[in-house]
Protein backbone atom coordinates (compact mmCIF):
# COMPACT_ATOMS: atom_id res chain seq x y z
CA UNK A 1 0.00 0.00 0.00
CA UNK A 2 2.99 2.17 0.71
CA UNK A 3 4.00 2.79 -2.84
CA UNK A 4 0.92 5.08 -3.36
CA UNK A 5 1.34 7.34 -0.73
CA UNK A 6 1.27 11.31 -0.87
CA UNK A 7 4.70 12.84 -2.49
CA UNK A 8 6.33 9.31 -2.35
CA UNK A 9 6.65 9.61 1.77
CA UNK A 10 6.42 6.49 3.99
CA UNK A 11 3.58 5.02 5.67
CA UNK A 12 2.80 7.13 8.58
CA UNK A 13 2.11 5.38 12.31
CA UNK A 14 0.16 7.72 14.85
CA UNK A 15 -1.03 7.25 17.99
CA UNK A 16 -4.74 8.72 19.05
CA UNK A 17 -5.42 7.89 22.29
CA UNK A 18 -5.75 6.88 25.27
CA UNK A 19 -5.14 10.37 26.20
CA UNK A 20 -7.49 11.97 23.78
CA UNK A 21 -10.79 13.69 24.97
CA UNK A 22 -12.18 12.77 21.38
CA UNK A 23 -11.79 9.29 22.20
CA UNK A 24 -14.68 9.33 24.59
CA UNK A 25 -12.23 7.68 27.47
CA UNK A 26 -9.21 5.49 27.61
CA UNK A 27 -9.52 4.20 23.72
CA UNK A 28 -6.01 4.52 21.88
CA UNK A 29 -5.89 4.14 18.01
CA UNK A 30 -3.29 2.86 15.88
CA UNK A 31 -3.60 4.98 12.87
CA UNK A 32 -1.46 4.27 9.54
CA UNK A 33 -1.70 7.49 7.65
CA UNK A 34 -1.03 8.74 4.41
CA UNK A 35 -0.88 12.53 4.78
CA UNK A 36 -4.32 13.11 6.31
CA UNK A 37 -5.56 9.56 4.74
CA UNK A 38 -6.28 6.91 6.92
CA UNK A 39 -5.44 3.84 5.45
CA UNK A 40 -6.25 1.78 8.17
CA UNK A 41 -7.32 1.46 12.20
CA UNK A 42 -6.30 -0.39 15.17
CA UNK A 43 -8.10 -0.16 18.56
CA UNK A 44 -6.14 -0.96 21.43
CA UNK A 45 -8.30 -1.29 24.11
CA UNK A 46 -8.26 -2.39 28.17
CA UNK A 47 -7.23 0.78 29.65
CA UNK A 48 -10.45 0.47 31.82
CA UNK A 49 -10.48 -3.16 32.48
CA UNK A 50 -11.24 -3.93 35.93
CA UNK A 51 -12.56 -7.43 35.28
CA UNK A 52 -16.37 -6.91 36.13
CA UNK A 53 -17.04 -10.65 34.91
CA UNK A 54 -14.92 -11.82 37.10
CA UNK A 55 -15.73 -9.36 40.50
CA UNK A 56 -19.37 -10.71 39.50
CA UNK A 57 -18.75 -14.59 39.86
CA UNK A 58 -17.58 -13.31 44.02
CA UNK A 59 -20.30 -11.88 44.69
CA UNK A 60 -23.73 -12.63 45.47
CA UNK A 61 -26.72 -11.89 42.49
CA UNK A 62 -27.38 -8.84 45.11
CA UNK A 63 -24.64 -7.42 45.97
CA UNK A 64 -23.42 -7.83 42.21
CA UNK A 65 -26.61 -5.26 41.47
CA UNK A 66 -24.26 -1.61 41.94
CA UNK A 67 -21.43 -3.29 40.15
CA UNK A 68 -23.33 -3.51 36.44
CA UNK A 69 -23.94 0.20 37.00
CA UNK A 70 -20.14 1.36 36.39
CA UNK A 71 -20.44 -0.65 33.02
CA UNK A 72 -22.11 1.52 30.92
CA UNK A 73 -22.20 4.60 33.34
CA UNK A 74 -23.95 6.62 31.09
CA UNK A 75 -26.51 4.34 31.20
CA UNK A 76 -26.77 3.06 34.31
CA UNK A 77 -30.13 2.21 34.63
CA UNK A 78 -30.29 0.34 31.80
CA UNK A 79 -27.65 -1.79 32.80
CA UNK A 80 -29.35 -2.33 36.11
CA UNK A 81 -32.63 -3.69 34.39
CA UNK A 82 -30.45 -6.02 31.85
CA UNK A 83 -28.68 -7.48 34.79
CA UNK A 84 -32.19 -7.67 36.93
CA UNK A 85 -34.13 -8.91 33.94
CA UNK A 86 -31.25 -11.86 33.51
CA UNK A 87 -31.56 -13.22 37.15
CA UNK A 88 -35.48 -12.85 37.21
CA UNK A 89 -35.34 -15.25 34.71
CA UNK A 90 -32.74 -17.76 35.86
CA UNK A 91 -35.45 -17.42 39.14
CA UNK A 92 -38.82 -17.82 37.14
CA UNK A 93 -39.72 -14.61 39.39
CA UNK A 94 -42.38 -13.05 37.97
CA UNK A 95 -41.98 -8.66 38.35
CA UNK A 96 -45.19 -6.78 39.35
CA UNK A 97 -46.87 -4.62 36.99
CA UNK A 98 -46.36 -1.39 38.59
CA UNK A 99 -42.60 -2.20 39.34
CA UNK A 100 -42.36 -3.03 35.36
CA UNK A 101 -43.94 -0.13 34.34
CA UNK A 102 -41.36 2.14 36.47
CA UNK A 103 -38.70 0.59 35.38
CA UNK A 104 -39.64 1.20 31.16
CA UNK A 105 -40.29 5.10 32.71
CA UNK A 106 -37.10 4.97 34.13
CA UNK A 107 -35.14 3.30 31.49
CA UNK A 108 -36.63 5.23 29.05
CA UNK A 109 -35.48 8.60 30.72
CA UNK A 110 -31.90 6.83 31.09
CA UNK A 111 -32.02 6.57 27.13
CA UNK A 112 -32.77 10.44 27.06
CA UNK A 113 -29.89 11.32 29.42
CA UNK A 114 -27.40 9.24 27.57
CA UNK A 115 -28.58 10.40 24.21
CA UNK A 116 -28.17 13.52 25.30
CA UNK A 117 -24.84 13.35 26.32
CA UNK A 118 -23.68 11.66 23.25
CA UNK A 119 -25.11 14.60 20.89
CA UNK A 120 -23.61 17.12 23.57
CA UNK A 121 -20.07 15.28 23.02
CA UNK A 122 -20.61 14.04 19.13
CA UNK A 123 -21.18 17.98 18.53
CA UNK A 124 -18.26 19.04 20.44
CA UNK A 125 -16.14 16.64 18.15
CA UNK A 126 -17.02 18.00 15.49
CA UNK A 127 -16.83 21.91 16.57
CA UNK A 128 -19.92 22.99 17.67
CA UNK A 129 -18.89 23.76 21.29
CA UNK A 130 -22.37 25.44 22.33
CA UNK A 131 -24.86 22.46 21.89
CA UNK A 132 -22.71 20.62 24.92
CA UNK A 133 -24.40 22.71 27.44
CA UNK A 134 -27.62 22.78 26.30
CA UNK A 135 -27.39 18.95 26.39
CA UNK A 136 -25.76 19.00 29.81
CA UNK A 137 -28.33 21.64 31.19
CA UNK A 138 -31.40 19.46 29.91
CA UNK A 139 -29.50 16.05 31.07
CA UNK A 140 -29.47 17.45 34.61
CA UNK A 141 -33.39 17.73 34.86
CA UNK A 142 -33.13 13.98 34.31
CA UNK A 143 -30.49 12.94 36.74
CA UNK A 144 -32.65 14.85 38.99
CA UNK A 145 -35.71 12.80 38.87
CA UNK A 146 -32.66 9.64 39.55
CA UNK A 147 -32.01 11.26 42.33
CA UNK A 148 -35.31 12.19 43.93
CA UNK A 149 -36.17 8.15 43.01
CA UNK A 150 -33.40 6.20 44.23
CA UNK A 151 -31.01 8.69 45.66
CA UNK A 152 -28.25 8.94 42.95
CA UNK A 153 -27.26 10.29 39.97
CA UNK A 154 -25.20 8.46 37.63
CA UNK A 155 -24.54 4.75 39.51
CA UNK A 156 -27.93 4.61 40.43
CA UNK A 157 -28.46 0.63 41.83
CA UNK A 158 -32.03 1.80 40.94
CA UNK A 159 -33.65 -1.79 40.52
CA UNK A 160 -33.37 -5.00 42.42
CA UNK A 161 -33.52 -8.53 41.50
CA UNK A 162 -37.79 -9.25 41.44
CA UNK A 163 -38.77 -5.85 41.40
CA UNK A 164 -38.50 -2.33 42.99
CA UNK A 165 -36.27 -1.22 46.07
CA UNK A 166 -37.86 2.00 46.09
CA UNK A 167 -41.55 3.22 45.74
CA UNK A 168 -42.23 6.13 43.82
CA UNK A 169 -41.46 9.63 45.49
CA UNK A 170 -44.92 11.99 46.07
CA UNK A 171 -45.00 13.82 42.77
CA UNK A 172 -42.96 11.34 40.56
CA UNK A 173 -46.19 11.34 37.53
CA UNK A 174 -45.85 15.06 37.79
CA UNK A 175 -42.15 15.26 37.60
CA UNK A 176 -42.02 13.46 34.74
CA UNK A 177 -45.07 14.74 32.94
CA UNK A 178 -43.51 17.97 33.46
CA UNK A 179 -40.21 16.74 31.29
CA UNK A 180 -41.95 15.82 28.74
CA UNK A 181 -43.18 18.81 27.95
CA UNK A 182 -40.45 20.74 28.75
CA UNK A 183 -38.21 18.55 26.82
CA UNK A 184 -39.91 18.18 23.24
CA UNK A 185 -39.01 22.03 22.56
CA UNK A 186 -35.08 21.51 23.81
CA UNK A 187 -34.89 18.82 20.59
CA UNK A 188 -36.47 20.92 18.26
CA UNK A 189 -33.98 23.70 19.85
CA UNK A 190 -31.13 21.07 19.10
CA UNK A 191 -32.23 20.37 15.78
CA UNK A 192 -32.27 23.89 14.74
CA UNK A 193 -29.01 24.16 16.23
CA UNK A 194 -27.80 21.27 13.96
CA UNK A 195 -29.66 19.96 11.73
CA UNK A 196 -29.49 22.24 8.61
CA UNK A 197 -26.47 23.32 10.04
CA UNK A 198 -23.95 23.70 7.13
CA UNK A 199 -20.89 22.71 8.60
CA UNK A 200 -22.94 20.14 10.28
CA UNK A 201 -23.94 18.43 7.41
CA UNK A 202 -20.95 19.00 5.42
CA UNK A 203 -18.71 17.09 8.23
CA UNK A 204 -21.18 13.99 8.70
CA UNK A 205 -22.70 13.63 4.97
CA UNK A 206 -21.21 10.62 3.52
CA UNK A 207 -18.92 9.90 6.41
CA UNK A 208 -18.56 6.65 8.12
CA UNK A 209 -20.71 4.65 6.23
CA UNK A 210 -22.04 1.28 7.24
CA UNK A 211 -24.48 -0.80 5.13
CA UNK A 212 -27.08 -2.58 6.38
CA UNK A 213 -25.26 -6.14 5.70
CA UNK A 214 -22.00 -4.94 6.94
CA UNK A 215 -23.61 -4.15 9.94
CA UNK A 216 -24.95 -7.74 10.37
CA UNK A 217 -22.12 -9.41 9.81
CA UNK A 218 -20.18 -7.29 12.59
CA UNK A 219 -22.41 -7.73 14.92
CA UNK A 220 -23.44 -4.12 15.15
CA UNK A 221 -27.01 -3.43 16.54
CA UNK A 222 -28.64 0.16 17.90
CA UNK A 223 -28.93 3.04 16.55
CA UNK A 224 -26.16 2.32 14.34
CA UNK A 225 -28.21 -0.80 12.72
CA UNK A 226 -31.17 0.75 12.58
CA UNK A 227 -29.34 3.72 10.64
CA UNK A 228 -28.63 1.38 7.82
CA UNK A 229 -32.06 0.47 6.97
CA UNK A 230 -32.41 -2.52 9.57
CA UNK A 231 -35.78 -2.12 11.34
CA UNK A 232 -34.57 -4.26 14.65
CA UNK A 233 -35.00 -3.20 17.82
CA UNK A 234 -35.32 -5.48 21.28
CA UNK A 235 -38.36 -3.35 22.50
CA UNK A 236 -40.52 -4.52 19.74
CA UNK A 237 -38.66 -7.99 18.49
CA UNK A 238 -38.71 -9.65 22.03
CA UNK A 239 -40.75 -7.38 24.47
CA UNK A 240 -39.28 -7.58 27.99
CA UNK A 241 -40.62 -5.57 31.11
CA UNK A 242 -44.14 -4.86 29.19
CA UNK A 243 -42.67 -2.52 26.07
CA UNK A 244 -45.22 -4.68 24.30
CA UNK A 245 -48.09 -2.50 25.84
CA UNK A 246 -46.97 0.75 24.34
CA UNK A 247 -47.20 2.07 21.07
CA UNK A 248 -43.87 3.44 19.71
CA UNK A 249 -42.48 3.78 16.05
CA UNK A 250 -38.68 2.70 15.78
CA UNK A 251 -37.00 4.73 13.50
CA UNK A 252 -35.01 3.98 10.55
CA UNK A 253 -32.87 5.75 7.99
CA UNK A 254 -31.07 4.41 4.91
CA UNK A 255 -27.61 5.44 3.99
CA UNK A 256 -26.09 4.04 7.02
CA UNK A 257 -23.83 7.65 7.66
CA UNK A 258 -23.30 9.61 10.24
CA UNK A 259 -25.65 11.94 9.47
CA UNK A 260 -28.47 9.64 9.77
CA UNK A 261 -27.47 8.23 12.58
CA UNK A 262 -27.56 11.70 14.13
CA UNK A 263 -31.57 11.88 12.80
CA UNK A 264 -32.13 8.63 14.15
CA UNK A 265 -30.57 9.01 18.11
CA UNK A 266 -32.93 12.89 17.74
CA UNK A 267 -35.86 10.77 16.70
CA UNK A 268 -35.02 8.21 19.25
CA UNK A 269 -35.77 10.80 22.31
CA UNK A 270 -38.74 11.79 20.66
CA UNK A 271 -40.11 8.41 20.88
CA UNK A 272 -39.05 7.84 24.35
CA UNK A 273 -40.91 10.84 25.41
CA UNK A 274 -43.66 8.90 24.13
CA UNK A 275 -43.71 5.51 25.79
CA UNK A 276 -43.05 7.75 28.99
CA UNK A 277 -45.92 9.86 28.65
CA UNK A 278 -48.09 6.57 28.05
CA UNK A 279 -46.52 4.58 30.47
CA UNK A 280 -47.06 7.69 33.32
CA UNK A 281 -50.11 7.48 32.80
CA UNK A 282 -51.02 4.22 32.92
CA UNK A 283 -48.71 2.75 36.49
CA UNK A 284 -51.03 0.51 38.17
CA UNK A 285 -51.22 0.14 41.65
CA UNK A 286 -49.96 -2.71 43.56
CA UNK A 287 -46.53 -4.32 45.07
CA UNK A 288 -43.11 -3.59 43.86
CA UNK A 289 -41.50 -6.46 44.39
CA UNK A 290 -41.78 -10.18 43.46
CA UNK A 291 -41.63 -13.40 46.04
CA UNK A 292 -38.05 -13.66 46.05
CA UNK A 293 -36.32 -14.51 49.61
CA UNK A 294 -33.73 -12.74 51.29
CA UNK A 295 -31.30 -15.39 49.78
CA UNK A 296 -31.28 -15.87 46.23
CA UNK A 297 -30.36 -18.58 45.33
CA UNK A 298 -31.32 -20.05 41.63
CA UNK A 299 -31.73 -23.52 40.83
CA UNK A 300 -28.80 -25.20 38.38
CA UNK A 301 -29.14 -23.58 35.13
CA UNK A 302 -28.14 -20.62 32.93
CA UNK A 303 -30.33 -17.40 31.38
CA UNK A 304 -29.66 -15.16 28.81
CA UNK A 305 -31.55 -11.71 28.74
CA UNK A 306 -31.00 -9.41 26.22
CA UNK A 307 -32.16 -5.46 26.59
CA UNK A 308 -32.35 -2.66 24.21
CA UNK A 309 -29.69 -0.22 25.77
CA UNK A 310 -29.68 3.23 24.11
CA UNK A 311 -26.28 1.93 22.74
CA UNK A 312 -27.37 -1.23 20.98
CA UNK A 313 -28.29 -4.87 22.14
CA UNK A 314 -27.17 -5.43 25.81
CA UNK A 315 -27.11 -8.98 26.74
CA UNK A 316 -26.66 -10.53 29.91
CA UNK A 317 -25.54 -14.45 30.18
CA UNK A 318 -25.67 -15.91 33.89
CA UNK A 319 -24.83 -19.45 35.01
CA UNK A 320 -25.74 -20.84 38.14
CA UNK A 321 -24.48 -24.18 39.79
CA UNK A 322 -26.90 -23.59 42.99
CA UNK A 323 -25.02 -21.29 45.01
CA UNK A 324 -25.56 -17.87 46.25
CA UNK A 325 -22.72 -16.80 43.25
CA UNK A 326 -23.37 -16.85 40.12
CA UNK A 327 -20.93 -19.25 38.56
CA UNK A 328 -20.25 -17.75 35.42
CA UNK A 329 -21.18 -14.00 34.37
CA UNK A 330 -20.97 -12.66 30.78
CA UNK A 331 -22.06 -9.41 29.73
CA UNK A 332 -22.39 -8.64 25.84
CA UNK A 333 -21.45 -4.57 25.61
CA UNK A 334 -23.36 -2.82 22.52
CA UNK A 335 -19.97 -0.43 22.42
CA UNK A 336 -17.60 -3.60 22.80
CA UNK A 337 -19.28 -5.32 19.72
CA UNK A 338 -20.05 -1.87 17.45
CA UNK A 339 -16.18 -0.60 17.99
CA UNK A 340 -15.00 -3.44 15.76
CA UNK A 341 -16.89 -2.04 13.05
CA UNK A 342 -14.57 1.49 13.49
CA UNK A 343 -11.56 0.17 11.11
CA UNK A 344 -14.04 -0.26 7.99
CA UNK A 345 -15.79 2.80 8.70
CA UNK A 346 -12.84 4.91 8.68
CA UNK A 347 -11.21 3.10 5.80
CA UNK A 348 -10.21 5.72 3.15
CA UNK A 349 -11.10 8.68 5.53
CA UNK A 350 -9.80 11.93 6.75
CA UNK A 351 -8.13 11.68 10.70
CA UNK A 352 -10.82 14.01 11.45
CA UNK A 353 -13.24 11.61 10.28
CA UNK A 354 -12.46 9.28 12.55
CA UNK A 355 -12.63 11.80 15.41
CA UNK A 356 -16.46 12.06 14.08
CA UNK A 357 -17.10 8.59 13.81
CA UNK A 358 -16.11 7.30 17.10
CA UNK A 359 -18.48 10.27 18.19
CA UNK A 360 -21.08 8.64 16.16
CA UNK A 361 -20.65 5.17 17.45
CA UNK A 362 -21.40 6.23 21.07
CA UNK A 363 -18.70 4.25 23.11
CA UNK A 364 -18.64 4.15 26.42
CA UNK A 365 -15.29 2.55 27.79
CA UNK A 366 -16.41 1.52 31.00
CA UNK A 367 -18.54 -0.90 28.65
CA UNK A 368 -15.64 -1.59 26.31
CA UNK A 369 -13.02 -2.95 28.52
CA UNK A 370 -16.00 -4.03 31.56
CA UNK B 1 -35.16 29.38 -2.81
CA UNK B 2 -32.19 26.99 -1.27
CA UNK B 3 -29.74 29.22 -3.21
CA UNK B 4 -30.29 32.28 -1.71
CA UNK B 5 -31.04 30.24 1.79
CA UNK B 6 -27.46 29.64 1.25
CA UNK B 7 -25.96 33.14 0.01
CA UNK B 8 -27.47 34.74 3.04
CA UNK B 9 -26.51 31.82 5.68
CA UNK B 10 -30.24 30.95 6.55
CA UNK B 11 -29.46 27.63 8.41
CA UNK B 12 -26.41 29.97 10.63
CA UNK B 13 -28.70 33.01 11.70
CA UNK B 14 -31.09 29.92 12.50
CA UNK B 15 -28.15 28.74 15.22
CA UNK B 16 -27.72 31.69 16.13
CA UNK B 17 -31.02 32.80 16.73
CA UNK B 18 -31.42 29.44 19.65
CA UNK B 19 -28.27 30.76 20.99
CA UNK B 20 -28.90 34.36 21.12
CA UNK B 21 -32.60 33.05 22.90
CA UNK B 22 -30.85 30.77 25.95
CA UNK B 23 -28.36 34.28 26.72
CA UNK B 24 -31.45 35.29 28.94
CA UNK B 25 -30.58 35.84 32.52
CA UNK B 26 -33.58 33.31 33.82
CA UNK B 27 -31.80 30.55 31.74
CA UNK B 28 -28.68 30.81 34.23
CA UNK B 29 -27.89 27.52 35.53
CA UNK B 30 -24.57 27.68 37.74
CA UNK B 31 -24.57 27.07 41.24
CA UNK B 32 -22.30 29.14 42.87
CA UNK B 33 -20.80 26.12 44.87
CA UNK B 34 -19.15 27.18 47.91
CA UNK B 35 -21.38 29.89 48.74
CA UNK B 36 -24.89 28.47 47.49
CA UNK B 37 -24.97 24.71 48.68
CA UNK B 38 -26.71 22.07 46.36
CA UNK B 39 -30.09 21.10 48.09
CA UNK B 40 -29.68 17.18 47.48
CA UNK B 41 -32.67 14.91 47.31
CA UNK B 42 -34.05 13.73 50.71
CA UNK B 43 -33.25 9.80 49.28
CA UNK B 44 -29.76 11.32 48.38
CA UNK B 45 -27.44 7.95 49.25
CA UNK B 46 -23.98 10.59 50.95
CA UNK B 47 -22.15 10.00 53.94
CA UNK B 48 -23.22 6.99 56.59
CA UNK B 49 -24.20 7.51 59.83
CA UNK B 50 -24.94 5.42 62.57
CA UNK B 51 -27.73 6.20 64.58
CA UNK B 52 -28.51 7.22 68.39
CA UNK B 53 -31.40 7.16 70.42
CA UNK B 54 -31.84 10.74 70.96
CA UNK B 55 -33.75 10.15 74.43
CA UNK B 56 -30.36 8.33 76.22
CA UNK B 57 -27.81 8.48 73.77
CA UNK B 58 -27.22 4.90 73.30
CA UNK B 59 -27.16 3.20 69.65
CA UNK B 60 -29.83 2.00 67.54
CA UNK B 61 -27.18 -0.61 66.55
CA UNK B 62 -27.82 -4.10 67.95
CA UNK B 63 -24.41 -5.25 66.66
CA UNK B 64 -26.42 -8.05 64.49
CA UNK B 65 -23.41 -8.10 61.90
CA UNK B 66 -26.20 -7.94 58.70
CA UNK B 67 -25.08 -4.97 57.14
CA UNK B 68 -21.48 -6.39 57.00
CA UNK B 69 -22.76 -9.42 55.39
CA UNK B 70 -24.99 -7.46 52.81
CA UNK B 71 -21.85 -5.41 51.67
CA UNK B 72 -20.37 -6.67 48.22
CA UNK B 73 -16.97 -4.64 49.32
CA UNK B 74 -17.19 -6.28 53.01
CA UNK B 75 -15.72 -2.39 54.10
CA UNK B 76 -17.76 -2.70 57.50
CA UNK B 77 -16.22 -4.55 60.36
CA UNK B 78 -18.26 -4.71 63.77
CA UNK B 79 -17.83 -5.75 66.90
CA UNK B 80 -19.77 -6.70 69.84
CA UNK B 81 -19.94 -8.03 73.49
CA UNK B 82 -21.99 -9.97 75.15
CA UNK B 83 -23.82 -8.29 78.63
CA UNK B 84 -24.08 -10.64 81.63
CA UNK B 85 -26.39 -8.82 83.08
CA UNK B 86 -29.04 -8.15 80.53
CA UNK B 87 -27.94 -11.61 78.18
CA UNK B 88 -27.58 -9.06 75.17
CA UNK B 89 -24.84 -8.27 72.64
CA UNK B 90 -24.07 -5.00 72.88
CA UNK B 91 -21.73 -2.97 69.92
CA UNK B 92 -18.16 -1.99 70.85
CA UNK B 93 -16.55 -0.48 67.66
CA UNK B 94 -17.91 -0.03 63.98
CA UNK B 95 -15.49 0.86 61.14
CA UNK B 96 -16.39 2.01 58.03
CA UNK B 97 -14.28 2.48 55.18
CA UNK B 98 -15.48 5.21 53.32
CA UNK B 99 -12.59 4.82 50.83
CA UNK B 100 -13.86 1.93 49.32
CA UNK B 101 -17.77 2.82 49.87
CA UNK B 102 -19.75 3.12 46.18
CA UNK B 103 -22.56 4.24 48.42
CA UNK B 104 -25.42 1.15 46.69
CA UNK B 105 -27.57 1.47 50.08
CA UNK B 106 -27.23 -1.92 50.70
CA UNK B 107 -26.28 -2.07 53.98
CA UNK B 108 -28.89 0.22 54.82
CA UNK B 109 -31.60 -1.68 53.24
CA UNK B 110 -30.57 -4.58 55.12
CA UNK B 111 -30.31 -2.75 58.78
CA UNK B 112 -33.62 -4.52 60.30
CA UNK B 113 -33.31 -1.36 63.17
CA UNK B 114 -32.39 1.07 61.09
CA UNK B 115 -29.70 2.33 62.93
CA UNK B 116 -27.23 2.25 59.48
CA UNK B 117 -28.33 5.28 57.30
CA UNK B 118 -27.27 7.00 54.22
CA UNK B 119 -27.32 10.66 54.83
CA UNK B 120 -27.71 13.72 52.86
CA UNK B 121 -23.86 14.92 53.95
CA UNK B 122 -22.01 14.84 50.66
CA UNK B 123 -18.74 16.64 52.04
CA UNK B 124 -16.64 13.88 52.92
CA UNK B 125 -13.10 15.14 51.70
CA UNK B 126 -10.08 14.77 54.00
CA UNK B 127 -6.15 14.98 54.06
CA UNK B 128 -4.95 11.63 55.00
CA UNK B 129 -6.20 8.20 53.82
CA UNK B 130 -6.69 7.05 57.26
CA UNK B 131 -9.44 9.71 57.14
CA UNK B 132 -11.77 8.15 55.17
CA UNK B 133 -11.71 5.06 57.71
CA UNK B 134 -14.68 6.29 60.01
CA UNK B 135 -14.76 4.70 63.58
CA UNK B 136 -17.92 4.84 65.59
CA UNK B 137 -17.91 8.07 67.00
CA UNK B 138 -17.26 9.47 63.42
CA UNK B 139 -20.41 7.72 61.46
CA UNK B 140 -22.19 8.96 65.13
CA UNK B 141 -21.29 12.92 64.66
CA UNK B 142 -21.25 13.10 60.80
CA UNK B 143 -18.62 14.81 59.17
CA UNK B 144 -17.94 18.27 59.52
CA UNK B 145 -16.64 19.72 56.55
CA UNK B 146 -15.21 23.98 56.60
CA UNK B 147 -17.68 26.04 56.56
CA UNK B 148 -16.29 28.97 53.96
CA UNK B 149 -17.56 32.63 54.57
CA UNK B 150 -18.38 33.91 51.10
Amino acid sequence: MSETTFLDSTELVLNMGPQHPSTHGVLRVILKLDGEKVLGTDCVIGYLHRGVEKIGENRTYAQFNPYVDRMDYVAAISNGLGYCLAVEKLLSVEVPARAQCVRVILTELNRIASHLLWLGTHALDIGAITPVFYCLREREEALKIFEKYCGARLTTHAFRIGGLQYETYDGFEQDIRDFNKWFLPKVDEYEELLTNNRIWVGRLKGVGILSGDECKEYGVTGPVLRAAGVKWDIRKALPYSGYEKYEFDIPIRENGDTYDRYIVRMQEMRQSVRIMAQAVEAIPEGPIMGKVGKVIKPAVGEAYVSIEAPKGELGYYVVSDGSTQPYRLRVRPPSFVNLQALDRMVAGGLIADVVAIIGTLDIVLGEVDR
Amino acid sequence: MSLLKKVFLVDLFQGLWVTFRNQHPKYIYTEQYPAERPKVAERYRGAPRLNINPDNGETLCIACNLCALACPETLIVVTSERNEATKRKELTTFTYDTSRCMFCGLCEDACPVDALELTQDFEMATYTREGQIWDRQTLEEGPKPTQYKC
